[in-house]
């Protein structure tokens, strides 16, 4: 064999290697779900409630069902296909012939009591956008003009919009058998909570309140934001009656929650269901659960024998995709006059809208989980009701009930600074865990993996040149500006599971086969849906074997390829599926050892995977191609004793915990005297993730995090009605944040790896949309402060900030 | 269903002669007839430029176009952009300086960047955010994005980056 000439393999592991997923995408080459086209294939559409609260008196569906082209059109009550509800469909067959009992109510992640959920409203609408009827075409625009055509009745209900009102059952109760609507009736965590019982114990954090030299008490909510991946939802279903085996593509996190959850909606076995994400546009947590628009679109293809698809159009998004945070914190702290922290109270409230979804009820416990936030705080108290309004559900949305902490905290560290007239960095500071405290175990039961707090906030201090930055802020206000310096710290938790927090399981499975040809084809768990995992995991494959990275297939989001796998959330992917991928890849590269040892006569602990090469260490000319070995291992004449032939493994890694990463982000924002116009100037960021495998990959998920974080902060919010009506149901009312809106984002970073996982990664994926929102109205309270302003709620537009400035009092 | 109206029109250099209904948006003229999905489709009120496309050489949003008023009109979309295999230097400064993550806004915000150069072959940071403010990215928070439109503008004008 000649082997001299070989190339030099860079190793990859931590550098900017471009992504691999991209010639497809910027080629405009990729596969969305909308660009599945199949043969027979009809367009679904639904008709939705216009009414935030009512009765169904009466459905007319006869006008669209007449129209040519329409093939059939349900309500909720004949997918629920009650006594008498089935009927003849198409030139097939009856609805109930083919699915006996009908679709039951759907299925949730959280173990709490939850009412009856239908994917079509059977009877009541709780929200406006609640599906109540669903029709199918041979045409898309068919199939909106049969919607059109569907006459609904309500008798309307009073609209529960107000949560501090509805937990006292005003103006009604929207479900029976939730008093109050009262969806979790309060939950306590923290100091003197025993989470076994539930027992409460008041003393420890009575104690630290009577102690107190200075409490700061604020009402401040987390409001509700829409996530708008800019690729809407969509699903394309198709039911195999021969085979009787449903193939589902979905613009879907996780395939391979959307296949058990579909096979259990419609009575079928787990090995009858390929879910398929194809390229997915953006996620950001609203494509994890599991929508009623699939498992109808899932039942229509039994029912209809035909392919079905449904495209959401972004009005719709905005109505029936899941929205985000909407949480209320009563907080409370008690401090010492040096700024040292005594105790911390959460009263919080969370106004989850009509449902429980797949996580919804969890997500606000994570807000409780994560209240701490990066200090050592001795006494800590938070309380939790989660409400039934009249609105869309809430669910996981980037951050996922940690921004919400963080918000809500790191306003109360900067209220506590001014109030004792000490540096916000200063009073962090003296509140820190201590880097030799890790791990650390918070009053509220989270075990922080590891953490240097300190350096991370002089490293973005210095990246800020906080004392210039104070210097300039300071000179434009002497010209008259309003200009205002904002910094808040955060830790996140990451990579979850383990799978005693979630229902699903928290491990993730990795499957790792070299070819014949040497070439690598891997599967992963991991569902990516932007997040580059097919360039990172290439990389670590490619330092593993030692092959060029183009010698490596990286597939995902096909229950039909991947065995198993969780999904992609809770910045998971590099942790948890990463570490899954490298337990896969080690298990072959170690059985390859032994078919290179063999053939080389070499001991298999000796050899070396490098340049597309095998050989026994120090002697480089001495040893065999990748590929070479990889032959010998499918055509294993003669089979070394002991051995399988063939080269294929797969892995499960269960997380032992979560990770913590943390970081910290300052800005400097100006508001318009005249208009009330806020304007960022600067942003800084500082992020420790741990170990990185690829920094660029890692910018790119702190700046999308930092402009969703920026977003809330500054523009976006969903608004409703006091009759529950949604006034900003479009990108004409809801202000999705532009180019324009954002400075250039200037980002370090420290390492700090984590023990949990071998690779000492932490996650990125959702880290800037925790330190930027509160870094950003704290920015903007201190560019009032000469109003006197001590906190303003989020977003800061303009007509709230101008009264403030015209002394108008608070909007 | 209503009458058809005949149109011509060239897409990425080919002429066709099509009969389409007179309500037909030109993106899904594109998509769904011509099969050139790589034009994307993100909202409902003309906003996100997920559809953007060059109609007659300038940007246009084809969701806001009827197919039938784009007769006689020559289309490029994402898919007629590279020359001879080789990617246009917007698409390679896309890739180079990780300007897309999901994609999804990518095909809209590369025709769009392409406009811009044409128009301004030297843009400031503060021109090319204005110039991208009628395409919504959720991903990257615009800032590779605009990398990639200065790494293009460098390699358009000959300079290398
Ligand atoms: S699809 Fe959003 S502007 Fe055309
Ligand atoms: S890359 Fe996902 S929306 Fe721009």
């Amino acid at each position: 064999m000649t082997t001299m000439e070989r190339p030099v393999l860079p190793k990859l592991i931590g550098a900017r290697v471009k992504r691999r997923e991209d010639p497809r995408l910027i080629r405009g080459r990729a596969t969305y779900v909308d660009d599945i086209k199949l043969p027979g294939m009809l367009h679904l559409a639904f008709k939705r409630s216009d009414v935030a609260h009512g009765r169904i008196k009466r459905i007319d569906t006869s006008a669209a069902e007449a129209m040519p082209g329409v093939v059939a059109v349900f309500t909720g009550k004949d997918l629920m296909a009650l006594p008498g509800a089935t009927r003849p469909v198409g030139a097939r067959g009856t609805y109930a012939a083919k699915i006996g009992a009908g679709l039951p109510p759907m299925p949730i992640g959280t173990p709490f009591p939850s009412p009856d959920h239908y994917a079509i409203a059977p009877e009541v609408v709780r929200y406006v956008g609640e599906p109540v009827a669903v029709v199918a075409a041979e045409d898309r625009y068919v199939a909106r003009d049969a919607v059109d055509a569907i006459v609904v009745e309500y008798e309307e209900l009073p609209a529960v919009v107000d949560p501090e009102l509805a937990m006292q059952g005003q103006p009604t109760v929207i479900h029976e058998g939730f008093p109050n609507n009262l969806a979790l009736p309060y939950v306590p965590m923290g100091t003197g909570v025993d989470p076994a019982t539930g027992q409460v114990d008041n003393s420890a954090i009575d104690r630290a309140f009577a102690e107190a030299e200075v409490v700061i008490s604020q009402r401040m909510v987390n409001h509700r934001v829409a996530p708008n991946a800019m690729e809407p939802r969509g699903v394309v279903a198709h039911w195999d009656a021969g085979k009787e085996f449903l193939t589902i593509w979905s613009a879907t996190q996780n395939p391979h929650i959307l296949k058990s959850m579909v096979a259990a909606v419609l009575g079928l076995g787990e090995h009858q269901v390929r879910a398929i994400a194809p390229e997915v546009g953006g996620g950001f947590g609203c494509k994890i659960n599991i929508y009623g628009e699939e498992y109808v679109a899932a039942a229509l293809s039994r029912i209809l024998e035909r392919p079905v698809k449904w495209i959401e159009d972004r009005s719709e998004a905005f109505m029936a995709t899941i929205h985000g945070r909407d949480l209320i914190c009563y907080l409370d702290i008690a401090a010492r006059r040096d700024g040292r922290i005594l105790g911390v109270k959460m009263k919080l409230i969370a106004d989850i809208g009509a449902y429980n979804m797949l996580l919804t009820a969890a997500i606000p416990t994570l807000t409780m989980l994560m209240a701490s936030g990066t200090y050592d705080i001795p006494a800590i108290r938070c309380e939790l009701t989660e409400v039934f309004t009249n609105k869309t559900p809430t669910d996981a949305y980037r951050g996922a009930g940690r921004p919400e902490a963080t918000y809500f905290l790191e306003r109360g560290m900067d209220m506590l600074a001014r109030e004792l007239g000490l540096d916000p960095a200063e009073v962090r500071r003296r509140n820190f865990i201590p880097k030799e405290k890790f791990p650390y175990t918070t009053q509220t039961g989270a075990v922080y993996d590891s953490g240097d707090y300190e350096k991370a906030l002089d490293r973005v201090l210095q990246l800020a040149k906080w004392d210039e930055l104070i210097a300039e802020r300071d000179r434009l206000r002497a010209e008259g500006r309003l200009v205002g310096v904002g910094l808040a710290f955060y830790v996140e938790v990451c990579g979850l599971g383990p799978s005693s927090s979630l229902p699903t399981g928290g491990w993730e499975h990795a499957s790792v086969t070299v070819e014949r040809d040497g070439r690598i084809r891997a599967t992963t768990g991991a569902s990516p849906h932007g997040q580059g995992n097919e360039t990172t995991f290439a990389q670590m494959l490619a330092d593993l074997f030692g092959v060029p990275i183009e010698h490596i297939t990286i597939e995902h989001g096909d229950t039909g390829v991947v065995r198993q796998g969780i999904g992609t959330f809770g910045s998971r992917s590099q942790a948890v599926g990463g570490t899954a991928l490298m337990m896969a890849g080690e298990k072959v590269r170690k059985k390859m050892a032994k078919f290179a040892a063999a053939l080389m006569d070499a001991n298999e602990e000796d050899l070396v995977f490098e340049n597309g090469m095998i050989y026994v260490k120090g002697s480089p000319s001495t040893g065999k191609s990748f590929a070479e070995v990889a032959r010998y291992a499918y055509v294993p004449v003669p089979l070394p004793p002991g051995l399988e032939p063939g080269l294929s493994e797969e892995a499960f890694f269960e997380p032992p915990n979560n990770t913590y990463p943390f970081g910290a982000h300052i800005c400097m924002l100006e508001i318009d005297r005249e208009t009330g116009e806020p304007r960022l100037l600067k942003f800084f960021a500082v992020d420790d993730c741990g170990n990185v495998i690829n920094p660029l990959i890692v910018e790119g998920q702190v700046h999308g995090g930092l402009a969703q974080g920026i977003g809330q902060a500054m523009f976006e919010e969903v608004v409703y009605g006091p009759d529950g009506q949604l006034l900003t149901g479009s990108f004409m009312d809801y202000a999705l944040p532009r180019a324009t809106d954002f400075p250039w984002f200037e980002l370090d970073r420290t390492v700090t790896p984590t023990p949990v996982n071998p690779l000492g990664a932490k996650g990125v994926g959702e880290a800037g949309t925790l330190g930027s929102t509160p870094a950003v109205v704290n920015a903007a309270v201190d560019a009032l402060s000469e109003f006197g302003v001590k906190h303003i709620d989020m977003p800061l537009r303009p007509e709230k900030l101008w009264r403030i400035i015209h002394g108008r009092g608070q909007a | 269903m209503s009458d058809l109206v005949p149109i011509s029109i060239t897409v990425n250099g080919r002429r066709y002669e099509l009969e389409v209904e007179p309500r037909l948006l030109l993106v899904h003229l594109l998509r769904e007839k011509l099969l050139l999905t790589g034009t994307h489709v993100g909202c409902d009120t003309s906003q996100c430029g997920a559809c953007t496309v060059l109609l007659d050489g300038r940007s246009a949003k084809s969701c806001t176009v009827f197919a039938v008023q784009a007769d006689g009109s020559e289309v490029v979309t994402i898919e007629g952009l590279e020359r001879d295999g080789q990617l246009h230097p917007v698409q390679e400064g896309f890739w180079e300086e990780h300007g897309l993550q999901c994609g999804y806004c990518t095909p809209g915000m590369i025709v769009s960047v392409v406009d811009l150069l044409n128009e301004n072959p030297n843009p400031t940071e503060a021109e090319i955010r204005a110039g991208i403010s009628g395409n919504f990215c959720r991903c990257t928070g615009y800032q590779h994005i605009v990398k990639a439109a200065q790494y293009a503008a460098a390699r358009m004008r000959g300079v290398s980056s």
